[in-house]
């Protein structure tokens, strides 16, 4: 049984990789190629009637939105909208009313619905050409033809990949997908707190927010690169220090001749398993000003005025690497407890025999070891830093302020930047030129760390 | 008597360890000790000059319940409902998806796969106001079946842990399966989900946690509707400017009664979250 699966699997496999969607109508018969204009043909002409209806009802479906609002829709993804809210003098009446006029927030969004309509659509389409084809080399071969009923019990079987992967994907193009064409295309517009619907239209601006951002002298240009420079910084400080930070706290507490391993390592994840917001704002509420670090050193008599360590830009990107090290550091403890239980005993037995010192065997053993595989790891946690919403925005809200920047704090990343843009000023277009930014730099950093690392092998070789 | 040094020297750097274990400990516990005291001080402003407090109460804990301006009883059963709910849905997407990809082929897999690591390169929270104008569409703006919604939308692009531990289960299994007559659905659920109840907890501890942590979501979609509120969003606005200083030691109260079932959650399915972690992305 699993033989002939496999066996049909692979034919079918080579079949696909030759066939696409030029040849089949080249070689197809004349119910395959009409199936190009009216779906389901091919599966109704071999019997499949149910299959065959279903793809004819996509298509009459799909044309009756089209005709009634599907252009129209897309027109307006295209205009914007033209009409601006406001009086108009109404004929009839001899008096000016208020105009609704045209809303562009709406008129993007039914837009970017209706296109990835259409992209659903192009897919049953592309599926009913490949079903067409499919039923013809099984009549050509005279090989049974599958009932609908058959059809449906193979959704369990060979099929089951649709089965489970139905709701999933709804829910990721209706809440993943097409919110992020939205923000994306709205990077390519001018929707500010100047320009909110309904009040106000906003336009296409092609490039030109890139381009503010990127080459202008304007203070949105003058606060992104500085923000991202920091974002950087901050990436590198903060992944490192957990990094090494989580090694040596796993060695030292998986050491030979350490007792109540099991105690120790609770204690530090018990920081982990307090949500991020309430240790951030706890500790955000011991460093203020006037708060109980500061009151008890000077009540010690060890500083005689308060230090500014969220208050003082220097101060406060110290302190976020600190308070991010402390929270970080028995993540890294955690996974790299169990890579170190696994490094064979011999290896430091023999560096022991040939003099080594401890802290050499470190480095010519445990690091390279371990390097190697955590490397994925380090590369998630770099990026993951460079989006590191929580520890920024709980524990400095991005400040202190900074009055030369556009609305963007010395602490501020690149994305609490973004949030503060889109949550309280409304401008949208430039919050998602910056999302799409970060976008870049992730994408370019995981594919030359990912290149350049050995655990760059095929998933195939491993399974 | 070399022998004897050797065993004084490796005493000495255990004392050593274990004075240092004792100053991280101490360290890393000091700000959750802190909120505990502060849970239970009497004096009630945000800002006092010293950790140890002068005097000490339960009124916090009985604000915290009482209270007609902060419902915390009502955000505790808000976030308790979107946590199941999100725990159910988002388990059974990541987990069908991380099945799909690691043991059926099909055309479009590796497309999938790359657009899901696409997906997962922009800010989580980039997309915030798209999303809401869309549950705005459905009309389900401000109620907890859209949060439900969004969180576990979020699993079908991050299975990428669940499908590494699939792929570590033998194919064999299947094949053997597959020979008795199992169709694969009967694989799935009668041979490899037995199999992986480590990645199953460990996905359902996940989204069952996250809920409890995540601000920025709730916080957009419920606005200011704030009998819709949950834990993350209603604690954070106890700190707000206007009444972290009548109530920060509210919040407080409120932070050790969400941290404590959740860390004894977390302590409890430890072993299957190291599993969890390092089963898939290391190996």
């Amino acid at each position: 049984m699993s033989q002939i699966a496999i066996n049909k699997k692979g034919k079918t496999k080579k079949m696909k990789s030759r066939e696409n969607i030029v040849t089949i109508f080249k070689n197809g018969d004349l119910f395959t190629r009409l199936s190009f204009l009216i779906m389901g043909l091919g599966n109704i002409a071999r019997k499949q009637f149910v299959k065959g209806l279903i793809y004819l009802g996509c298509e009459i479906g799909f044309i009756y939105f089209l005709a009634t609002v599907g252009i129209e829709k897309l027109q307006g993804l295209i205009t914007l909208g033209t009409q601006t809210q406001g009086w108009v003098l109404d004929e009839t009446l001899g008096i000016e009313v208020l105009s609704q006029g045209d809303n562009s927030m709406l008129f993007l969004l039914y837009g970017v619905c209706t296109l990835v309509a259409v992209a659903v659509f192009l897919v049953v389409y592309i599926s009913n050409i490949y079903s067409a084809k499919h039923v013809q080399d099984l009549a050509d071969q005279n090989v049974h033809i599958p009932t609908f009923k058959e059809d449906l019990k193979d959704l369990m079987d060979n099929k089951f990949h649709l089965t489970l992967m139905t709701i999933p994907l709804l829910m990721v193009t209706i809440f993943t997908v097409l919110p992020l064409i939205y923000m994306v295309l709205i990077a390519f517009t001018n929707y500010d707190k100047d320009h909110q619907p309904p009040g106000a239209l906003f336009h296409w601006v092609g490039l030109a927010n890139f381009k503010d951002m990127l080459f202008s002298a304007s203070s949105f240009s003058h606060t992104f690169f500085p923000v991202l420079g920091w974002t950087l910084i901050w990436a590198v400080f903060a992944t490192v220090t957990c990094y090494f930070g989580g090694i040596v706290l796993a060695i030292l507490i998986n050491k030979e001749g350490i007792k109540l391993k099991k105690m120790w390592r609770t204690i530090f994840v018990i920081t982990m398993a307090v949500p991020q917001f309430i240790t951030l704002l706890v500790v955000r509420q011991m460093l203020m000003d006037y708060g109980p670090l500061n009151g008890e050193l000077i009540g010690w008599g060890i500083i005689s005025e308060y230090i500014p360590f969220l208050t003082k830009p220097m101060y406060a990107r110290i302190v976020v690497i600190i308070v991010n090290f402390w929270l970080g550091v028995p993540y890294t403890m955690l996974i790299t407890s169990s890579i170190l239980m696994n490094i064979p005993k011999e290896l430091y037995e023999a560096a022991q025999i040939d003099g080594a010192s401890p802290i050499k065997a470190f480095i010519k053993i445990t690091m390279p070891y371990v390097f190697f595989v955590t490397a994925p790891y380090l590369i998630t946690q770099f990026i993951g830093n460079i989006n590191n919403f929580n520890v920024i925005y709980f524990l400095t809200k991005g400040e202190p302020l900074a009055t030369d920047y556009y609305f963007a704090g010395k602490t501020d990343l690149l994305v609490t930047w973004l949030y503060k843009l889109t949550v309280n000023y409304k401008d949208y277009s430039r919050a998602s030129v910056i999302g799409i930014a970060v976008f870049v730099i992730s994408v370019v950093i995981s594919l030359v760390t990912f290149n350049l690392t050995s655990s760059a092998k095929s998933e195939e070789d491993f399974q | 008597m070399s022998t004897m040094s050797m065993k004084a020297r490796k005493k000495a750097s255990n004392t050593l360890v274990y004075i240092i274990l004792t100053v991280l400990g101490i360290i890393w516990l000091f700000p959750i000790i802190w909120i505990v005291l502060t849970s239970f001080r009497a004096e009630g402003t945000a800002n006092v000059p010293y950790f140890i407090p002068k005097t000490y109460t339960i009124q916090n804990y009985v604000k915290l319940f009482t209270s007609d301006i902060f419902n915390f009883k009502r955000w505790f059963l808000n976030t308790f409902i979107v946590a199941t709910g999100s725990c159910l849905l988002s388990t059974f997407i990541n987990v069908s998806v991380a099945y799909v990809m690691s043991r059926l082929r099909f055309r479009l897999r590796r497309t999938y796969m790359n657009v899901a690591l696409v997906l997962g390169m922009f800010p989580g929270f980039m997309s915030m106001i798209a999303i809401y104008y869309v549950l705005k569409a459905f009309g389900l703006t401000q109620s907890l079946v859209a949060l439900i919604l969004v969180y576990s939308a979020g699993a079908a692009t991050t299975f990428y842990i669940a499908k590494g531990f699939f792929d570590t289960i033998s194919r064999e299994i299947d094949e053997a399966a597959r020979i008795d007559g199992a169709n694969n659905a009967q694989v799935f659920t009668k041979i490899i989900l037995p199999l992986s109840k480590p990645i199953l907890v460990y996905t359902a501890l996940q989204a069952f946690i996250s809920p409890w942590m995540d601000f920025i979501m709730a916080k957009m979609i419920m606005g200011d509707n704030y009998d819709k509120y949950t834990v993350a969003i209603g604690l954070w606005y106890m700190t707000e400017k206007e009444n972290i200083e009548q109530y920060f030691t509210t919040f407080a109260a409120g932070s050790v009664c969400i941290a404590i079932p959740i860390t004894i959650l977390f302590i409890w399915l430890q072993k299957y979250y190291v599993s969890g972690v390092t089963g898939g992305s290391i190996k």
